[in-house]
Formats: C-alpha cells, sequence, structure tokens
C-alpha cells in the first residue's frame, strides 16, 4: 500500500526562532498588534510504501531519527493516511 | 604528515584548506571523495572543510553527517585520531554527533563574513600546542548557522570539562556580548570532544595561515598539529 506522510518539523520551545521573530516584528509592524508570537517550521510531504499504516508510521518515525529532525533543537509532528484518502 | 581532506558534494574550502596545511607544514595532502567508506593508510589528520555540503539542505551538515565517509572518519577518531570540522565541517561534526551542539541562524539575520578575534582558552590540544591560552588570534569567520547551541545543563556540563577552546573575544581577550558575532552561547567558536582529538570550529584558520592573507594566526594550528604529530602522538 502505498502512504502520505506528513511531516512538520519545528524548533523546540526556548530555542531562539530568528525567521519567527523577525517575522512576529514585521507582523507588529503592519499593525498586526494582536500577534503573540510566530514559529517558522517546515513541511515534508512523504510518499512511502508499508504493509499498512502502523507500518508506515514507523518507518516515517525511523526516518525522523535517523535523519530527519535534530532533536536537540527541533521537534516534530507526524500525520500518516492512505494516499488518495 | 599525511592529511585527507574530506571533499562533500558543496564544500568550497577543500582546496583553500589543502594549500594551507602544504605551504604551512609541508604537509601531503589526499583530497577523499564523500562516497568513499575509507580513509587513505596512514592518514595522521582529517579535515573537514568549509561549505555548503548538499546546498546547505534540511539542516547544516546534516546529510553530509550520514555520508558513507564519515562511517570512516568515526573508526578514525574512536581510534585516537585527529579529526577537525572547519565551519560547515563543524555543523557536520556535530550532525554526526561527534561533537555535542547544533548550530542556529545567526542572531543578526545575515551572513556575516569578516575577520574576527578569538581568545584561546587551551594550549594543552593537539591543535594549539603552539598557541598560549589567553592569547588573541584573528581568523576570518564567513557563515550565516554560527550560533552553537546547547541546553543549558549540557552546556554547563560541557564548560566543566574544559572542552572549549576558542571564544569570540574583543582584541583585548575579553569575552563579551559585544564581541560575538552570530550569538553563540558562551561565545564558543570552537570545541573539542571529550577525548580532545576532535576539534570543531567556525572560524577558518587556513584563511589566515599565510601573511599576503593579513594574518598568520592560523598558521600556528598547522604548526602545532605537525608537532603533535611528530611527538608521536599519532593514533
Amino acid at each position: 500500500m502505498r502512504y502520505r506522510a506528513s511531516l512538520l518539523i519545528y524548533l523546540k520551545e526556548g530555542v531562539l526562532d530568528t525567521q519567527g521573530r523577525t517575522i512576529l516584528r514585521s507582523l507588529h509592524d503592519l499593525g498586526y498588534g494582536e500577534v503573540q508570537d510566530v514559529r517558522v517550521g517546515k513541511y515534508l510531504r512523504i510518499t512511502l510504501e508499508a504493509a499498512d499504516e502502523s507500518a508506515a508510521r514507523r518507518q516515517a518515525e525511523a526516518m525522523c531519527s535517523d535523519l530527519l529532525v535534530n532533536d536537540l533543537i527541533e521537534e516534530y509532528s507526524l500525520v500518516v493516511e492512505e494516499e488518495g484518502k | 604528515m599525511k592529511v585527507a581532506v574530506v571533499v562533500f558534494p558543496g564544500s568550497n574550502c577543500d582546496a583553500d584548506v589543502a594549500h594551507a596545511v602544504e605551504v604551512t607544514v609541508g604537509a601531503s595532502v589526499e583530497m577523499v571523495w564523500h562516497a568513499s567508506e575509507f580513509l587513505p593508510a596512514g592518514t595522521d589528520l582529517v579535515i573537514l572543510p568549509g561549505g555548503f555540503s548538499y546546498g546547505d539542505y534540511l539542516r547544516c551538515g546534516a546529510m553530509a553527517a550520514r555520508s558513507s565517509i564519515m562511517k570512516g572518519v568515526k573508526r578514525f577518531a574512536s581510534s585516537g585520531g585527529l579529526v577537525l570540522g572547519i565551519c560547515n565541517g563543524f555543523q557536520i561534526l556535530t550532525e554526526a554527533k561527534m561533537l555535542r551542539g547544533a548550530f542556529l541562524p545567526n542572531r543578526t539575520l545575515s551572513f556575516i563574513c569578516r575577520p574576527c578575534a578569538l581568545r584561546v582558552e587551551r594550549d594543552d590540544t593537539p591543535f594549539t600546542l603552539r598557541y598560549k591560552a589567553g592569547q588573541v588570534v584573528r581568523f576570518p569567520i564567513a557563515h550565516h548557522e554560527g550560533l552553537y547551541y546547547l541546553d543549558k545543563d549540557e552546556l554547563d556540563a560541557m564548560e566543566k570539562r574544559r572542552q572549549v577552546v576558542f571564544r569570540y573575544a574583543t582584541p583585548a581577550g575579553e569575552v563579551t556580548d559585544e564581541a560575538n558575532p552570530n550569538g553563540a552561547l558562551n561565545n564558543i567558536a570552537g570545541m573539542v570532544n571529550e577525548g580532545g582529538n576532535v576539534l570543531g570550529l567556525i572560524p577558518h584558520p587556513e584563511r589566515a595561515s599565510e601573511p599576503v592573507l593579513g594574518s598568520v594566526d592560523g598558521a600556528l594550528m598547522w604548526q602545532s598539529i605537525s608537532e603533535w604529530i611528530k611527538g608521536g602522538g599519532a593514533h
């Protein structure tokens, strides 16, 4: 079966997010004073073959710890679904 | 002294560092492509040069850290071999977990390229024998992700183990926030592993190795390593 893993990676709370801070300032300058915080992350969409959904998730999690996420500074959230759904 | 300079796709300081070790200490240099799994026999020093390996995609150094040659580099380091990572090479060493820490974009929001004063914290490593602790040296810096980060507990433990070798400082040798170009925690510009045989360094000693370049402070690093190897310090 073919699955799609949608991975959102962002910096941990407390780790300086230079881009997020800069965008926050810019939004404030534009008059969006209500904005409290901006965090910038990255989105990866991975298409993979797996026996079932839980196997696809395990594979994607292994990829995160092997390469995609640096757990010293980053956290992630992962959504796995059958492709085409 | 036999030096292996590892070349990744996107490395761009490989030829400069090879030139620097050749002209300053007469080293014989072999360029090693990242896809190889083995280092040349008899290697005394491995250099991971600066540049933009793998286009800095995903995270600086992330993909280079997982390339074939790094298996050989890890084996070499675990048997006591000397490994020096400069700029992107330092980022690769942290991504390979050969040194603790990670790099974030400079707090200035800009790429910084200029000479920089550094205080030498240790003169008892193979890389810094010819310096004096407390001495101020001038190496160029050229980076966008130079903010060294490690969580506080680990950072304190690392400081206690005296792993910091170079800090950003004023020309008078004061370690201040104003002298910190990128926001690196504790002004860290260079550090060693617990064994002292792996050094990561954000500034570029190879760009300060000949009078024509405006500083020869970097030549002392090549002389230190050469002296240490000659003294039988080799693994």
